[in-house]
């Protein structure tokens, strides 16, 4: 995906600069862009360090965990045909703690597992098109490839992730300190009932489809 | 409404700070030894990230250099900005629901160019914080679970991302 997001960026960019005599600001803004990336870096470096050294002690103190305990009614609430025993929830439970306290590199991993796992649902569940292999057409004996549908469950899941979760943008703050905000952290409130109301009607559109049959 | 707002995110940090470390006491964690575990980590994920800030940077700034930003914000903009949704957004929400680094670039363009305080400014400060990459996520999830028909996933997740876009529009407002 990036690759043709980049090399459509440098390759338009180039041309459209040819063709509007722009081709000085561009040899500008290549050579000042790759030199702003690092001092930004180095800005960033700091504010990164602090949140997850924070983030450190709150998982060995067993502040993630118990959050993650915390919103098992959610999930209740959200995903209720998944049994309440099933591994699928802890994995669920992790990524969207992990997304709320905006922990990037935790939420890939759990959710990649989350949807591992509710495959594995549909396995147990019987729908032909999660076993191993698709059912065979007898003739050939060669195994047929039947295309998987998204259970309710993962349709659900990742859209609350693609709703955004996260509770505190700290990247954002990082980069408005960086460009000379009055007040980087100014966002943090609007941010959170931006990410409220996106997340809530993400819930109801899930609780409407689920409705149906 | 807007010093409320002001007032609950100056307070928002210490208190998480605080009390993420006196959970960590309470509990008898190193905290000190633990932090500095965790900052290591921290510094880690940045120097992994510089390579791909820089290669994205110098796109965006190719980009915009070369006057297709303008041209394609121009051409966009009349329509959005009835609705309050400034020319220089539009890419920026294009480009958010693919890559999430190669937003970050358009955004520091953005405050660069605007200031981070300024309507834009704010408007792009809470949209990112409350939007993600919709067809990133998708395609990794569901690729985990070999799935190829996401059914209403995607009408979803669009959905969410328009609440996120209306709320920022109506919160950089009021700021």
């Amino acid at each position: 995906m990036l690759n043709y997001i980049w090399a459509f960026m440098i390759l338009a960019g180039v041309v459209f600069a040819a063709f509007t005599g722009n081709m000085g600001a561009v040899t500008d803004a290549a050579l000042s862009s790759a030199g702003e990336a690092v001092s930004l870096c180095i800005t960033m470096a700091g504010v990164m360090a602090l949140w997850m050294g924070l983030m450190k002690i709150a998982e060995r103190s067993g502040l993630v965990a118990g959050l993650a305990l915390r919103i098992q009614p959610f999930l209740s609430f959200m995903f209720p045909r998944i049994p309440r025993e099933h591994e699928a929830r802890k994995y669920i439970a992790t990524n969207f703690i992990a997304n709320i306290l905006g922990l990037g590199w935790a939420c890939t991993p759990a959710g990649l597992k989350a949807m591992e796992a509710l495959a594995g649902l549909e396995r147990e569940r019987g729908n032909p098109a999660y076993l191993e292999e698709g059912p065979g057409d007898g003739l050939k004996n060669a195994p047929r490839k039947v295309p998987r549908t998204a259970s309710r469950e993962m349709c659900t899941f990742l859209i609350l992730n693609t709703s955004s979760l996260q509770l505190i943008p700290v990247n954002m703050i990082v980069y408005r300190t960086q460009y000379g905000s009055v007040n980087p952290a100014a966002v943090i409130a609007p941010a959170i009932l931006a990410t409220l109301f996106s997340t809530v009607v993400a819930i109801i559109f899930c609780k409407i489809m689920d409705k149906k049959p | 409404m807007a010093e409320v707002l002001a007032n609950f995110s100056n307070i928002m940090i210490p208190v998480i700070i605080f009390y993420i470390v006196a959970h960590g006491v309470i509990n008898r964690v190193q905290v000190y030894e633990e932090f500095v575990g965790g900052a290591k980590e921290g510094i880690r994920t940045v120097a992994q990230i510089l390579p791909t800030l820089v290669g994205l940077m110098v796109g965006v700034g190719v980009l915009r250099a070369s006057g297709f930003m303008e041209f394609l914000g121009k051409m966009l903009g009349r329509l959005t900005a009835e609705i309050g949704i400034p020319a220089d957004i539009v890419p920026l929400i294009l480009v958010k629901m693919f890559s999430s680094s190669a937003a970050t670039g358009l955004v520091l363009d953005i405050f660069k160019t605007h200031g981070t305080d300024s309507y834009i400014g704010m408007l792009t400060s809470i949209l990112m914080s409350c939007t993600e990459t919709i067809f990133y996520t998708m395609s990794v999830y569901f690729l985990a679970a070999k799935v190829s028909k996401t059914r209403y996933t995607l009408a979803g997740a669009l959905l969410s991302m328009a609440a996120g876009l209306a709320a920022s529009v109506v919160l950089a407002g009021m700021m």
